[in-house]
């Protein structure tokens, strides 16, 4: 214990490993399983995976973007649905389709300072299960009957009620301030960065292929645990081929003007899905005799003004990820696998089109020119949101585990440990990203970029 | 799954009416439950000779009631026959004559163990050692009431006391042998040892189960957890739910893997020493059915069952035998099958890899012994599994009836024998292939 009130010593978080359920479309295999039905059967994978039964974990970490009034504590009951031990505590968090990241940086952060030695960070979503909530109207009829005393008093409330507030408020994905969609959005910033239709397809071709052909090579054997019925992400399409994906009419940005070029093929589709990371202190995964694939080196969040037009809604990583390097001494050039979420082909393509782009780096970041070129061969090789899907608050979890398990299959590179970089959009135009390193024994976090 | 005729039959109406139209009667078997008594009611050991008093000993000093000589109408738990001294077929008669009238006397689910010795030797010593195989299996069909008969082959120079020759007698006499009925199990080597606590028979030992999501293999997992092993629990990716289900349930790990693929061994190795710092047991379970006529075979539904049942036990056994992590008496145990053993049609692909499976335990026992291990298999009849309950009613129902105790077994009662023979008391046991069956009347 840390008696004389000195700061602790910041030791190494790294990740043992993770689980999630196949990913479904919305309305697929899915569709009657709620959130906490498929995060318990997440964490349940990742328990057998690792043997955590009974086991008193530090702290369980997960949330969802959609979520029932209900499911205040919905960790917390996952967790005592599932095989852990019933004293392990948990809590919810919410951040958007930032939410599984955050999940993992706030957990690896307190495995740092020495609060937890294991943890499991999460996320899961659900658009099939969605809550639907009474009109804004009926809702304060509801509460003042709820407070009447008389029957008069109780007749006078009632009469307030007009047909229109009997028709539910369905949840939608357009932003508050905006009022339009995510996709609506995204087409502003496609747009304005010149991203051809061509370059969105085949960047979604691409993570087909790459998904497809990590399940053939059975790199997902030991991340994922089939759940009613599925092996496999639904939205996977092995098949899809360039001619496919050309033929699909533009479903977002048709009313800008410009050509339109967001399709269903190179947008994410409304998915069901669970993740979970196993994350621990080195001391910790040795007692336990537990893999260490990689370390959790550092994070950084942003936002940006998308209310006011300055940047588009899903650009926040182009400021994050740049200050994050710097802070590590870093440049893309070190990076060896990028993960950045395909919310849309379209964010991704922006987001490298705005690092590529000299004046952007000079007056926007604040650089002596642009920040750098993304290798494309190192970008999401065992593909990303536009094959897996996206349930929101499930795709942090699921990026983690398959770049940590990526970064310990490299191990090391040019002398040094592989290092991954993940990015994450998300609503209110925020983003978070993350670095990571493949495992490697005796270096403490940050001492070999100096 | 559940075998409603053979409720029917055992109470009221049901069983008068079975009885009176003579219709078969299949007895609840007497099965081992944690906590139980090895066996209900006094021992009779007969037979005379150092071999005799040596079990008899034995059998004392396990706590048990022991008879020398009948007591007329003393209900018995078991008879233990000990022939191992027999040198013609005359000398059968004297011991077998004497006691066969305790016979009336066995209780239901009682048993019946011979101890005798692996023909050999002169004309007339083998004679009357081969005697006893033909004896012991018309016995075993006689015997009513979820009684059975089993009986050791002792090698040359085995004593009746060896430590595997008493771990047979054990499992024989106790609950866990239900579904095992006209068998041998033979000793050829004094090796092994008698486990400290007979509760917690592979206390300390990290077993690897292939095939554990469902069926006999889920049950094989927790009968190995329940006798104290460490369960790595394998099967296919795509049936990881049920096996995350199966590994929770006996606080075991749970390894996704396709046992075909070529590093499959070298990762069954990696993940057990990883995780749980050993490996001394592995259970060959998975296995698929094609059933086709072969005249209507084609390569996909031959290929598939050889590569899973047999080429890759045999993949494995390589990489098992290669690790310095498989060298302190380790246990290879496989499933088979009596359609390996006896044929069945429409089945020649499935026959031929679990044909194959038997030639594979006799050929790698002698590689084992090096090591202090051993290598069986165990062949089950019919098993009331979710395959077996696809099975058409009538056929089923034959199948089921056509064994000495007129019922199906259960996916436990074949993971009984496979954690008897993968704990220490039957280290001098190997290349042996051991039927739960029943004793079904067809095949060997």
């Amino acid at each position: 214990m840390p008696m004389d009130g000195q700061p602790q010593p910041v030791r190494k978080a790294v990740v043992v490993g993770g689980n999630r359920i196949p990913f479904a479309r919305t309305g697929g295999a899915y569709t009657k399983s709620s959130n906490q039905d498929m995060l318990t059967a997440a964490l349940d994978g990742l328990i057998a995976r690792f043997g955590l039964q009974e086991e008193r974990i530090g702290e369980v970490a997960a949330g969802a973007v959609l979520k029932h009034s209900r499911d205040f504590n919905l960790t917390r009951e996952a967790v005592l649905g599932s095989a852990l031990s019933p004293e392990t505590p948990a809590y919810d968090l919410q951040q958007a389709c930032a939410t599984g990241l955050e999940t993992v940086l706030g957990l690896a952060n307190k495995i740092r300072l020495g609060q937890l030695d294991s943890a499991i960070a999460g996320g899961v979503d659900s658009a099939s299960d969605a809550p639907i909530a009474v009109s804004e109207g009926l809702r304060e009829v509801l509460l003042d009957l709820s407070r009447a005393k008389t029957l008069p008093q109780r007749l006078q409330i009632l009469a307030r009620l007009r047909p229109k507030d009997l028709a539910p408020d369905a949840p939608n994905t357009g932003e508050p301030r905006t009022g339009l969609s995510m996709g609506e959005h995204q087409a502003l910033t496609t747009a304005q960065w010149n991203i051809s239709r061509e370059a969105q397809d085949e960047l979604a071709l691409n993570s087909h292929r790459n998904l497809a052909a990590a399940y053939e090579a059975g790199f997902f054997d030991d991340l994922l645990t089939p759940y009613r019925g599925l092996t496999r992400d639904s939205n996977l399409r092995p098949d899809t081929s360039p001619e496919k994906l050309a033929s699909l009419k533009p479903v977002f940005g048709r009313n800008l003007g410009s050509e339109a070029t967001m399709t269903a093929g190179n947008s994410t589709p409304l998915t069901d899905g669970a993740s979970t990371v196993l994350l621990a202190s080195e001391e910790w995964a040795d007692g336990h005799d537990l893999p260490k694939l990689a370390t959790v080196l550092d994070g950084e969040a942003a936002a940006v003004d998308f209310v006011h037009g300055k940047d588009g809604l899903l650009m926040a990583p182009v400021f994050a990820v740049p200050r994050l390097l710097a802070r590590n001494g870093l440049t893309l050039d070190d990076i060896d696998y990028f993960e950045i979420h395909e919310a849309f082909a379209g964010t991704v393509l922006s987001t490298l089109a705005a690092w590529e782009d000299d004046k952007f780096g000079r007056e926007r970041l604040g650089l002596d020119g642009a920040f750098g070129k993304v290798d494309r061969s190192k970008l999401n090789v065992n593909g990303s949101s536009l094959a897996a899907g996206h349930p929101f608050a499930a795709t942090g979890g699921r990026i983690v585990a398959t770049l940590a398990k990526m970064l310990h299959e490299k191990g090391t590179t040019g002398g040094r440990p592989a290092l991954g970089l993940v990015s994450v959009c998300a609503a209110g135009g925020q983003g978070v990203v993350a670095l990571l390193e493949a495992y490697s024994e005796g270096t403490t976090p940050g001492d070999i970029h100096d | 799954m559940t075998d409603t005729y053979a409720r029917l039959v055992n109470q009221g109406l049901g069983r008068d009416l079975a009885r009176k139209l003579g219709l078969p009667q299949p007895a609840e078997l007497r099965r081992y439950r944690p906590g139980q008594p090895l066996i209900d009611g006094p021992v009779l050991v007969g037979g005379s000779g150092p071999g005799a008093d040596g079990i008899a000993a034995a059998l004392l000093s396990w706590g048990l009631d022991v008879r020398r000589h009948a007591v007329p109408r003393e209900k018995l738990g078991g008879i233990v026959l000990v022939l191992d001294a027999v040198e013609a077929p005359v000398d059968l008669e004297q011991p077998v004559l004497a006691a066969a009238p305790s016979l009336r006397d066995l209780a239901p689910g009682g048993r019946v163990v011979t101890v005798s010795r692996v023909p050999g030797g002169t004309p007339s010593t083998a004679a009357a050692r081969q005697g006893v195989d033909g004896l012991l299996r018309s016995l075993a069909k006689e015997l009513r009431a979820g009684a059975t008969g089993n009986g050791i082959l002792l090698a040359e120079d085995i004593s009746p006391t060896a430590p595997s020759a008493l771990g047979a007698l054990r499992f024989f006499l106790s609950g866990r042998s239900a579904f095992v009925d006209g068998q041998f199990v033979r000793v050829s080597s004094a090796d092994g040892r008698m486990p400290d606590d007979a509760g917690a028979p592979l206390a300390g030992k990290v077993a690897v189960v292939t095939g554990a999501a469902r069926g006999i293999g889920a049950a094989i997992a927790r009968t190995l957890h329940r006798d104290g092993a460490t369960v790595v629990a394998v099967d296919v990716p795509a049936a990881g739910d049920h096996l995350a289900e199966v590994a929770n349930g006996i606080r075991g790990t749970a390894l996704q893997l396709d046992i075909t693929r070529g590093d499959a061994g070298q990762r069954i190795v990696d993940h057990a020493v990883q995780r749980h710092g050993r490996l001394d047991v592995v259970v060959h379970n998975a296995g698929i059915t094609r059933d086709k006529l072969l005249v209507n075979m084609d390569q996909s539904r031959w290929g598939s069952v050889i590569d899973v049942n047999i080429t890759a036990q045999l993949r494995i056994n390589e990489a098992l035998l290669a690790s310095e992590h498989f060298r302190s008496a380790p246990r290879i145990v496989s499933v088979a099958s009596t359609s390996g053993i006896a044929g069945n049609r429409g089945q020649t692909n499935y026959a031929a890899s679990k044909g194959g499976v038997m030639g594979m335990v006799r050929a790698t026992a002698p590689l084992l012994a090096e090591y202090g291990g051993s290598i069986n298999a165990v062949a089950p009849g019919f098993i009331e599994t979710e395959m077996t309950a696809r099975i058409p009613f009538a056929t089923r129902e034959i199948a089921r009836r056509l064994n000495s105790l007129q019922q199906g077994g259960h996916p436990g009662d074949v993971a009984e024998a496979i954690s008897f023979l993968a704990g220490d008391s039957a280290g001098g046991i190997s290349g042996e292939v051991l039927r739960v069956c029943g004793q079904n009347l067809v095949g060997a």
